[in-house]
Order: structure tokens, then sequence, then C-alpha cells
């Protein structure tokens, strides 16, 4: 544990601006949901404000990196606090397989008569069939077919778990010091990255014009498109982190042994990949 | 200053920017802690002001002062600054400036970050606080915003649900931060088992926020798009269920109220062997029971739900799991009573709020051991008794803790003693104002008088009065804890490095105030240093 040269940056001036970009996003986006015309325009500028932030404070942190100013010390502290942050996130998609499973296995059939859920049942919904997938007793959101596990979800199970592959593949080649190798194998786990994401938003397309399912599609539209959703968003964060990451390595950036900021993006990467998994036992075979 | 301690420092003493912007950018774990504790501070009073309009308007029966709709926005809204803004930042606070003193680290692990947690804060409680101006007030449905009613209250719930999620975000960078720096910047020497408890319970909870912030998020994820884009998670004719949201709210919420204890029992594992002179009673009992208690936070939940129909085996479940966290607990307040056992013993006003921990919070805990038993709790349930419950346990509890924490370590921070007189003062009068203000309140919920009622029957008047003069008494003698702080900070008797003289540890080897830079080369740690040092004997 050296750390006599552990590096403290004298000051920071990116997480005031950052806090002011969230803060101008979140009251431009609670406006705009209630409706004030200029709310769009709040989110967006805070989201620039906030983008801007991420890039100036990755930029200085890799500066600080290829002046060598960490020590080992410090690139534990930064492994240790990815870790807990995929921690963090595992935790938030938990909450939503949480409610699926509740859904699943206990409310849907107590409303349907099972258990305490009788006298519910009698009174007010008699005519409540409750299987699943469901809209529950109301029907809201109307009639709607889902989409079967064994055509896009396993084609792109198949490409997320060979992504998994290609960026391993990139490690060999990185500790290898094969920099070609490295850049090859990163464009391969990018463009899997790319065209999941593609067929996924194909795969909503078909769901909302063709056959019926929405997020407003009862318990089974919310879970589906909510789990599904942030499962979409992480996984374009993950490619855009990819591409960054590429584009550091094109640039030289990582040695074979010091390359945090290329593994914190490979284990978010992973951490992505095993969450699909999750999604399509839970949410589309089962 | 001296700076008799700190090795040949590189550049950062030569710029340091002074004025706002050294507050604005500063990455110093010390000064990030003072800002802590100055927010937690000013939000402590600031949801005091709505208790006190909440105690004001329960004076006498009838409608008084505000109409009921804003009295259900002072309730709603006095929770969630005191839990998001006192009691949770105070704690951070002091994790901020002691712990890196108490393992000999230089700072924080990332301390930028470290920045951004602090300054997300007062933004996020502007988002919060402004609801009280929109056209539709403030939410008021509680803190715990149950679907149906939290979705019926107009404009504010979406900048609620946004001022929630930030407060998350600063939590778990926050949290991230604490482990870290616990985990990976501890002097040589500093194992794990010879850490101070102060830092040991922060490790634990540390890990309780970063498990339980993203469920909270998620939670109210779902009210938004409940409420703004058609699902229907929390809605019974969509399939989803109005009770499932109070599973997954509990799910955190149970953990969040020992996120708020157990740095308080670091805090007064740290003060009860100062005073007695002698180490702590079963340190590595302690660690175990810490690591029992979290454990058992995520198996208990549904003891805030009893009352809403859960079959009878979950009701039992919960009833028999919670009521397991009274035997690490008890092992807790055994082991302190034991500390003091033949201790001599002094009483400074830290150590007076540490004496007025265990024996107030044991009555919080003892009532909270009622409200596990499910068919007593079928009686207590949303009643006054819950509140003098949990007030016992957050204000003389976690506020109480956190009170002696900031006497304790004040000569630390200031260089400065605080007035003895007057903080023995502060400490009678709080003692005697809260438990005028909150004992009353349980033979209000035995007697059936509901919370979150802005007017009762006649039955209940004299132990509101009662109950309301307690209450003015106990925001009036805060007053004086802030004139207390402000003196030591302007001035007062020079502390020595070491301050009382039972105190051990490595805080206490560095100059009062502390200088900036602390520990730039990392301090030789032996059982030596360490509070419980006779433990290995
Ligand atoms: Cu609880």
């Amino acid at each position: 544990m050296a750390q006599g040269q552990y590096y403290v940056p004298h000051t920071a001036k990116w997480p005031i601006v950052g806090s002011i970009g969230l803060f101008i996003m979140m009251l431009g986006a609670a406006s705009w949901l209630n409706g004030a015309a200029f709310g769009p325009w709040l989110t967006l500028a805070g989201s620039v404000i906030v983008l801007v932030m991420i890039f100036g404070w990755f930029a200085d942190v890799i500066r600080e990196s290829q002046q060598g100013l960490y020590n080992q010390a410090v690139d534990i502290s930064f492994r240790q606090g990815m870790i807990w942050f995929i921690f963090s996130e595992v935790m938030f998609f938990a909450a939503f397989f949480g409610a699926l499973f509740y859904a699943r296995v206990l409310s849907v059939p107590w409303v349907g008569g099972e258990g305490t859920g009788a006298m519910t049942n009698e009174l007010l919904y008699p005519q409540f069939d409750a299987t699943w997938p469901t809209a529950g007793p109301a029907n809201l959101g109307g009639g709607f077919e889902t989409i079967p596990a064994f055509g896009l979800p396993l084609l792109n199970t198949l490409i997320l778990l060979t992504s998994g592959l290609t960026i391993t593949l990139a490690h060999w080649a990185l500790k290898k010091a094969q920099r070609g190798a490295l850049i090859g194998w990163m464009i391969a786990t990018v463009v899997l990255g790319i065209v999941f994401l593609y067929l996924q938003a194909t795969e909503y397309v078909h769901a909302y014009q063709d056959l019926g399912l929405t997020l407003g599609s009862g318990i089974y539209g919310s879970t589906f498109f909510m789990l599904t959703g942030f499962h979409g968003l992480h996984v374009t964060l993950g490619t855009i982190m990819l591409i960054v990451i590429t584009l550091r390595c094109m640039a030289g950036h990582f040695s074979k042994k010091q390359h945090f900021g290329w593994e914190a993006v490979a284990w978010y990467w992973h951490f992505v990949d095993v969450v699909w998994l999750g999604l399509f036992v839970f949410v589309y075979v089962l | 200053m001296s700076h008799a301690t700190t090795m040949s420092h590189d550049d950062h003493h030569d710029d340091h920017p002074t004025g706002l912007k050294r507050w604005l950018f500063t990455t110093n774990h010390k000064e990030i802690g003072t800002l802590y504790l100055i927010f937690s501070l000013a939000a402590f009073m600031i949801g005091g002001a709505m208790a006190m309009v909440i105690r004001a308007e329960l004076f006498v029966p009838g409608l008084q002062l505000v109409n009921p709709e804003f009295f259900n926005q002072m309730t709603t809204m006095h929770a969630l600054v005191m839990i998001f803004g006192a009691v949770m930042p105070a704690f951070v606070g002091l994790a901020n400036w002691m712990v890196p003193l108490m393992i000999g680290a230089p700072d924080m692990a990332l301390p930028r970050m470290n920045n951004w947690s602090f300054w997300i804060l007062p933004f996020a409680f502007f988002l919060l606080l402004m609801t009280l101006f929109l056209p539709s007030g403030g939410p008021a449905s509680g803190w715990t915003l149950y679907p149906p009613l939290s979705l019926q209250g107009g404009t504010n719930i979406a900048f609620v649900i946004f001022a929630i999620h930030l407060m998350g975000i600063s939590s778990i960078m926050g949290a991230i931060n604490i482990i870290v720096t616990i985990l990976n910047m501890r002097a040589p020497g500093m194992t794990l088992l010879r850490m101070p408890l102060f830092v040991w319970t922060w490790l634990i909870t540390g890990f309780l926020l970063i498990a339980v912030m993203p469920v909270l998020a998620g939670a109210v994820t779902m009210l938004l798009t409940d409420r703004f884009f058609g699902t229907s998670f929390f809605n019974a004719a969509g399939g989803g269920d109005p009770v499932m949201y109070q599973h997954i709210f509990w799910f955190f919420g149970h953990p969040e109220v020992y996120i708020m204890i157990l740095p308080a029992f670091g805090v007064i594992s740290e003060i009860l062997p100062t005073f007695s002179r002698k180490p702590l009673f079963g340190y590595t009992s302690m660690v175990y029971a810490t690591a029992s208690i979290a454990f058992l936070s995520f198996i208990v939940w549904a003891h805030h739900m009893f009352t809403v129909g859960m079959p009878l085996g979950a009701n039992l479940f919960f009833m028999y799991a919670t009521m397991v966290i009274a035997v690490p607990t008890g092992v807790k307040v055994f082991n302190w009573v034991s500390t003091m056992w033949r201790g001599s013993m002094t009483f400074e006003t830290p150590m007076l709020f540490a004496l007025g921990f265990i024996v107030l919070f044991t009555i919080g805990g003892f009532s909270g051991l009622m409200l596990a038993i499910v068919p007593a709790d079928f009686q207590y349930h949303d009643t006054y008794f819950v509140v003098a419950h949990f007030h016992y346990v957050l204000v003389t509890g976690s506020v109480f803790a956190i009170m002696a924490g900031v006497y304790y370590w004040l000569p630390k921070w200031t260089g400065h003693m605080y007035n003895e007189r007057l903080g023995k003062i502060h400490f009678w009068w709080s003692t005697i104002s809260v438990n005028v203000l909150f004992f009353p309140q349980h033979y209000l919920g035995l007697a059936g008088m509901p919370r979150r009622i802005p007017d009762y029957a006649v039955q209940f008047a004299e132990f509101n009065m009662i109950s309301s003069i307690g209450g003015f008494a106990f925001g009036l003698a805060q007053l004086l804890f802030i004139y207390i702080i402000w003196q030591a900070a302007r001035g007062g008797e020079r502390a020595t490095d070491q301050v009382w003289d039972g105190a051990r540890g490595l805080e206490w080897t560095v100059p009062s105030p502390a200088p900036l830079h602390t520990f730039d080369t990392p301090p030789k740690v032996d059982d030596s240093v360490t509070a419980h040092a006779d433990r290995l004997v």
C-alpha cells in the first residue's frame, strides 16, 4: 500500500459544473413532464452541460494518467470504485427484476383469486384469468402478442455473447501488446454492440406496430419495456464507452501493464452482458 | 497552524484558492467534511422549522394555523429533509473528516468525486424545497410516497422524484468513496481488526448504501413512469399492485434506518472508551454484531407492512426475523455498558450525549420490539406510537450521536475547546425537552391517535399540548447548539493535540486544529495507537 505519492488533485472544477448541469437537466425534465414549453430546452441545455462536464473530467483524468501521476494505489482505488459502481447498477436492475418476480409469482395470481386474494378476485375482478402474460383485469392497452424468445432475442443473445468473446480476445491482444489485433477486436465488439441495438430497435418497432405491445400494456408491457429499455440504455452507454476506449487504443494510451480505463469498460460490458442473460431467461423464455 | 506532522508537501499549498472558489473546487476531505456538516446543520434547522409548524398546529385540537393540505406537506417534507438532508449528510461529513485521520490516509481515495458527492446535495434540496412554492404545493403523501396517493398530488411529484434521484447519486458516490478509502488507503499496520469502530461501522454502512439507494431509485422511477408514461407497476387494473411499491420501497427503507444508526453506533463506541479511560469492551463482537445487523436488515423490510394483508406466513417470518435483530443490538448495548464498568469515568458533554444515547436509543429499540410483534402492530400501526418509536431511535439515537461526535471532535476541527458549561446546558436542556416531546406520544399512540393528522379528538389534547411544549423547548435548545459551535469556531481555550486525556487513536496524534494535509507520509500503526489496545493482551 505505497501511498506516499498518492495523487490528490489541487482543485476540481468539473464537479460543480456537473451539479449545475444535472440540476438544469432535472429541473427541465420535471417541467417538461408537467407540460412547460421551456422544459425540453432546459433539459437539452442541462444535458449539454453534463456532457461537457463528462468530457472535460475524463480528459483531465486521462491527461493525469498519461503524465504518470497515478501510482498503483490510485489504480486500485479506481478499480474498487468501478466495481462498487457496477454493484450499484446491479441493484438498480434488481429493483425491476424484483417487480417482475413479484407480479408474476405473487400479485397477479392473487388478483386471480389464489392465496389471500379470493375476495379481491370475487368482488372486483371475477372475470380475470390470471395467466402470464397479462395486461391486468382491465386489459389496459388492449390485446397484445409477445415477442417469441427464439427469434430475434436469441440472435441478440448470441450477439452479446460473441461480443463478450471478442472483447476477451482484445484483452489478450492488449496483454501481448499487439495493437493491430487489439483494435481489430475492439472494432468487432463495437460493431456487435451497434447491431444488437439496431435489432433491439426493430424489435420495439415491431412490438408497437404489429403486436400491440406497448409500455402501456399493463404489467407485462411495463416490466418488458422498462427492463429491456434500461438494458438498452446501458448497452448504448457501453457502446459509447467502447468507442472512446477504442480511440484511446489507437492513440496508444494503454500499456500491457497499465490499462485500467480499458478494463473498466470491459467490466461494464460484461455486466451488461450478464444482465441480458437474466433478461433473456426471465423476460423472454419463461 | 502548525504543520508538524506533514512532511515536505508538494505544490498543493501554494495555489489553494480562497473565498467561494475554495469551497466550490475543494478536493480536501476536511473541507468537504466541513461542507457536509454545515449543510446538515442548515437542513436540521429547516426540517426543524417544519416540525415546529407541525407541533404548533397540534398544540390544541381543531385547525388553527395551517390548512390540512399544507400540514401534510410539512410532515412529508420534514421527514425527507431530516433523513436525506440532516442525518445522512452529517454522518458522511463525520466520515469525511475522521475516516482518513483514523486510518492514517492522506485524503479520501477519490477526491474529485468527493467534491461532486457533496455539491449535488444543495441542488437536490433546492429542487425538493422549491416544490413548496409550486401551485400544487409540495408532496403531501408522507415521505414514503406510497401510490396511488403520491401520484394524485399534482405537479410536485416529478420534481420530488428527480430530487431523490440526485440525492441517491450523491449518497452512492459518497459511499463508494468511503468504502474505497477504508479498503485501500489504510496506513501500514492498520489491519482491518485494528480499525476504530467508527471506521468499521462506516464500511458496513457504505455497503448498505450502495446496495439499497439504487433500489429506491428504481422504486421512484416506477412511480414516475406510472404517473407520466402509462406503466402499471402499481395499478391493479393493469395487473400491477400498489403493495409492490411498499415492498420495493421498504427493501430500501429498512436498511436505510441502519444507514442512519450504524455510524451512530460507531461514534458512541469511540466516545465511551475515551471518557471511561478503558478500551472498548468486546471489540471483535462489536464488529460481528454490526455485520449481523446489516445482514438482517435485508430480510425484515415487510415489518412496515403487517397490516397490508400479506399472507400469515410472511407476517410471521418478518416478525421473527425482526426480533432476531435484538440479539446483535443487545450485544452492543451490553458491550457499551461493560466498557464503562469500573472505568474512571468523567462526564464531559460528548460523554453525556453518549450516555443519553444509550439510555434513550434503548427505549426506542424496545418500542421497536413491541412494533415487531404482529398482533400488537395491528393495534399500533400508523399511530403516534410509531412516531414516538422512530423519533427515539432517530433523534435521541442518531441525532444525539451526531451531537456527541460534534462535541468530541470539535476541538480537533477548530483547535479550540467549546464552552463546556454551555455544552452541558445544551445536553440537559435537549434531553429533558426531547423526552417531554416524544414520551407522551407513546401514550397518544396506544390510545389510538393516528399519525399524519392535523386535527384530533379532544381526549388527546393534554398529551399533545405537553408534546408541543417539549417540541418548542427542544427546537430552542438547538439554537444554543449553533451558538456553541460558532463560539468554538471563533476562538476559546486552545485544544491540545490529544484533546481528551483518555483519547486513543491516530486522529489524536495530529495537531489541533488538524492541518489541511495530514499523513502525507503514512504513519506506522501498531497496537499502541489503537483505542482497543488491550484487546490482544
Ligand atoms: Cu424497518
